[in-house]
């Protein structure tokens, strides 16, 4: 009997890829991609490599390097490590590959855990390589297998672009025999084919632009293209593709519009299935398109409408029949469809009572998390005087929130330093510091530390040293002194790389012994140049918990803890006395230390 | 098909509940789909899973008003998922208010006569009871015990015992069975009907 699994769309790409022949995988952890790589690496299959990389642009040369060589290559990423990679990735395009190669680069409609909505299909157009764009988890165990035959066919890379709701997305899958499985071939010189030069890439620029041509055709009769219902009388029509397609389908399940009256375009593959995009359209009046993200298929219906000279109204982004931005939801794309197809949809409940006022919950560092420790230290250290706090992309972007307000800036991966820089010389009268993660420092932060030494900035860096890449559920990185695998591995030192980068002034600093934290960042005060504090506290979900504290009779209820720190663990309200969640709090003793009347101490119980 | 959605805090468990309810289902032959909240929402906000058992469900996502089954780990999430609730359909909720940090606290009971106006007859299950008695950790767990003892489940204890087993660390598998049936035993006791006013 098959093997029914219960699969999260990570975890079917993963699968699917070791289905059909993977020997190299690579990537860099990112909301929603991280689970494939992990779920790799869980598989354990003899023979199979993966890796977390320092960072996108690492990963995908490596990647390319094995798929050189032969091998059936993998790269994992979030939308925004593609623009990290992308770099070799154009250029990676005109070059070539030999084993298929496949470049997972997860887009995350919303957004709901990322800083851009950017759409990886346009990242494709842009540069110039077919697109997959699965549905759901299992079309995305199957799709993947599909998308390594075409690169080896085509000989070039191949996107995937999954969103949030297929990688976070999960089905039972029905798991399929291995496909036939080769050994890679090995590098041959070619000639001089591997290395890019100006002439080489005008050749294969045309190369490309008729490989591109006769897959639009081709991809006609592609497996997961597809178009349904509406005979020839039809005048409406509804394209989408990702999941926009199966809220679509549910939409329209049951309506009598299911069968007969409207079409229903299945875009699975981009450059877009041209003839079967052109059949969509024969005849139709007009089109809905639901996607998420950039209008591309919209703009590609209404580029064929051009080309062909149809007479079809399209509706969507541009319209803004559809939102332009933001995640689609089931409701939202029925609400559209049906209006779109002027049928009536059930009328929601009405209440007439009056509904209590809801909290808001953003998200905020956890309880215990040494960032806030570091936050406040420097927080008070500064009071009463100007000082901009950079920030950068991971969980001490947290830092933001009320009541700490210690993150002024944040714009990318490894840019808080180099923004210090450029504050500062503009401001020289404030003082400027940046803060990053440990992770981060590894993946593009060094060379921000090493152009703010070499151009004599003066920022203070403050690495935020958690042994782990925790936002996007705590993956090993160089400083952590393991592998993906789990095998031990050559730990690298910040602070001897801090050192070899050129920084004089370096602190190790415990982020929960408050007094010791501000003295350290007062010293850094006083001096100039580049300096840096290193904060070092593992992660609540590496660190081993202490029980839970206790408030005393002795509290004064004067809120100081609640309203400085925004622990969770600790409820407050005005005029009350404090209360700690043993459930929540991990006995960090920050609040211990801030708290005037002396009364949290130790002697609560975790019920962990 | 059984739309069944969960409603949380993040760190309160979801993912793993809906993980759990996944497998139990798959172990009675069901197909299902679903989706989760993952990432930066997870820290300390609302989450949801959605998970629809059975043939006919194309998106991973609950429609509004469609859901058979809301289990709630939190009552301001309990209310906050409502509209996705069916008429008809049953409502479980964890009475164990999480408040938000550093922001004004919500009106627990207002909350919860809210709820029970709305939606007469729903299960309200003794958070401090659970936490006295297994800890809290152990309230997602007692969440499904509870639903799997009321009938709404398409599964019975016994699945959710495999899948526990199958999913959970060595280590914490014998406090989770104890969560199970805990929640499981309150529910057959009535539970809390009214709910606690703190």
């Amino acid at each position: 009997m098959a093997e029914i699994r219960l699969l999260m769309g990570n975890e079917a790409i993963a699968l699917g890829a070791l289905r059909a022949g993977l020997r190299f995988a690579s990537g860099y952890p990112g909301t929603p991609s991280s689970e494939i790589l992990e779920a790799l690496a869980k598989e354990g299959r003899e023979g199979v490599y993966a890796e977390w990389s320092v960072n996108e642009k690492t990963a995908l040369e490596a990647a390319a390097g094995a798929a050189m060589a032969g091998a059936r290559a993998l790269v994992t990423m979030k939308q925004v490590g593609l623009n990290v990679a992308s770099d070799p990735l154009m250029s990676l395009n005109y070059v070539g590959v030999k084993g298929g190669m496949v470049i997972v680069a997860a887009d995350d409609p919303g957004p709901l855990s990322s800083q851009t909505e950017q759409d990886t299909r346009h990242f494709g157009q842009f540069a110039k390589l077919p697109v997959f764009d699965p549905s759901s988890p299992e079309e995305a165990y199957l799709m993947i297998a599909d998308a390594f035959e075409l690169s080896e066919k085509i000989h070039r890379p191949v996107l995937f672009r999954p969103t949030t709701r297929v990688c976070h997305g999960y089905a039972s899958v029905e798991l399929l025999p291995d496909l036939p499985q080769k050994a890679p071939e090995g590098f041959t010189k070619d000639g001089g084919a591997w290395v890019i030069f100006p002439r080489l890439a005008y050749e294969n620029h045309l190369l490309i632009e008729d490989g591109l041509e006769a897959l639009a055709d081709e991809w006609s009769a592609y497996r997961f293209n597809a178009l349904s219902g509406g005979g020839r009388a039809s005048k409406k029509g509804i394209a989408a593709g990702g999941v926009s397609f199966a809220h679509a389908a549910e939409a329209l399940e049951g309506t009598a519009q299911s069968g007969a009256e409207c079409r229903l375009l299945k875009v699975a593959t981009y450059p877009i299935a041209e003839r079967m995009a052109l059949d969509f359209l024969a005849g139709l009046k007009e089109v809905l398109v639901a996607e998420e993200l950039d209008p591309v298929i919209e703009l590609e219906l209404l580029r064929l409408c051009g080309k062909h000279g149809l007479k079809v109204k399209i509706r969507g982004k541009g319209d803004q029949t559809m939102p332009r931005a933001g995640e689609n939801s089931a409701a939202g794309v029925k609400k559209a469809i049906f209006a779109f197809l002027g049928l009536k949809e059930e009328p929601a409940e009405v209440l007439n009572d009056e509904a209590p006022v809801l909290p808001v919950r953003p998200p905020v560092l956890c309880a215990g998390c040494p960032h806030r420790g570091s936050f406040f230290a420097v927080k008070e250290a500064c009071k009463g005087k100007k000082a901009v706090f950079s920030g950068d992309i991971g969980c001490y972007t947290l830092g933001n929130a009320a009541p700490l307000n210690m993150v002024d800036t944040c714009l990318c991966m490894g840019a808080g330093l180099a923004q210090a820089q450029g504050l500062a010389k503009i401001e020289p009268e404030v003082a400027h510091f940046a803060f990053i993660g440990d992770s981060t420092f590894f993946h593009t932060g060094m060379p921000g530390v090493l152009n703010a030494v070499y151009n004599g900035a003066d920022v203070i860096l403050c690495v935020l040293d958690n042994s782990t890449t925790a936002m996007t559920g705590g993956q090993p990185h160089p400083g952590t002194g393991k592998t993906l695998m789990g095998k031990p591995a050559a730990q690298a030192d910040i602070y001897g790389v801090l050192q070899a980068l050129g920084v004089r002034s370096i602190r190790r600093v415990n982020p929960f012994d408050l007094s010791a934290a501000k003295a350290a960042v007062r010293e850094a005060l006083q001096e100039s140049g580049v300096r840096a504090l290193l904060f070092e506290g593992p992660c609540i979900a590496l660190a081993k918990k202490k029980p839970a504290l206790l408030v005393l009779e002795g509290c004064v209820a004067c809120g100081r803890c609640a309203r400085e720190l925004g622990c969770p663990a600790i409820a407050w309200e005005k005029g009350q006395k404090a209360g700690i969640d043993p459930l929540l709090c991990t006995g960090c003793g920050l609040c211990a230390g801030l708290c005037p009347a002396g009364a949290i101490a130790e002697g609560g119980q975790n019920h962990a | 098909m059984l739309n069944l959605l969960i409603a949380g805090v993040g760190g309160q468990g979801t993912v793993l509940g809906a993980r759990l309810l996944g497998l139990a289902a798959l172990e009675k032959g069901l197909k299902l789909r679903g989706s989760e909240t993952i990432g930066m929402a997870q820290r300390g906000g609302s989450v949801v899973s959605h998970l629809r058992l059975g043939e006919g469900a194309h998106s991973p996502l609950i429609p509004l008003g469609q859901a058979d089954l809301l289990l709630a780990f939190e009552p301001a999430e309990a209310l906050r998922a409502l509209p996705f609730l069916r008429a008809g359909g049953h409502m479980l909720v964890a009475d164990r208010a999480v408040q938000p940090a550093g922001m004004p606290h919500y009106d627990v009971p207002a909350v919860l006569a809210c709820l029970k106006r709305r939606r007469p007859g729903s299960f309200f299950l003794g958070g401090d009871e659970v936490l006295a008695r297994v800890g809290g950790r152990g309230l997602n767990v007692a969440m499904l015990g509870a639903a799997a003892a009321l009938g709404l489940l398409p599964f019975g204890l016994a699945e959710l015992e495999t899948a526990l087993r199958r999913r959970l660390a060595p280590h914490t598998i014998e406090s989770n069975l104890r969560a199970l049936h805990l929640g499981a035993k309150m529910a057959k006791e009535g539970g809390n009907k009214d709910g606690n006013d703190q």
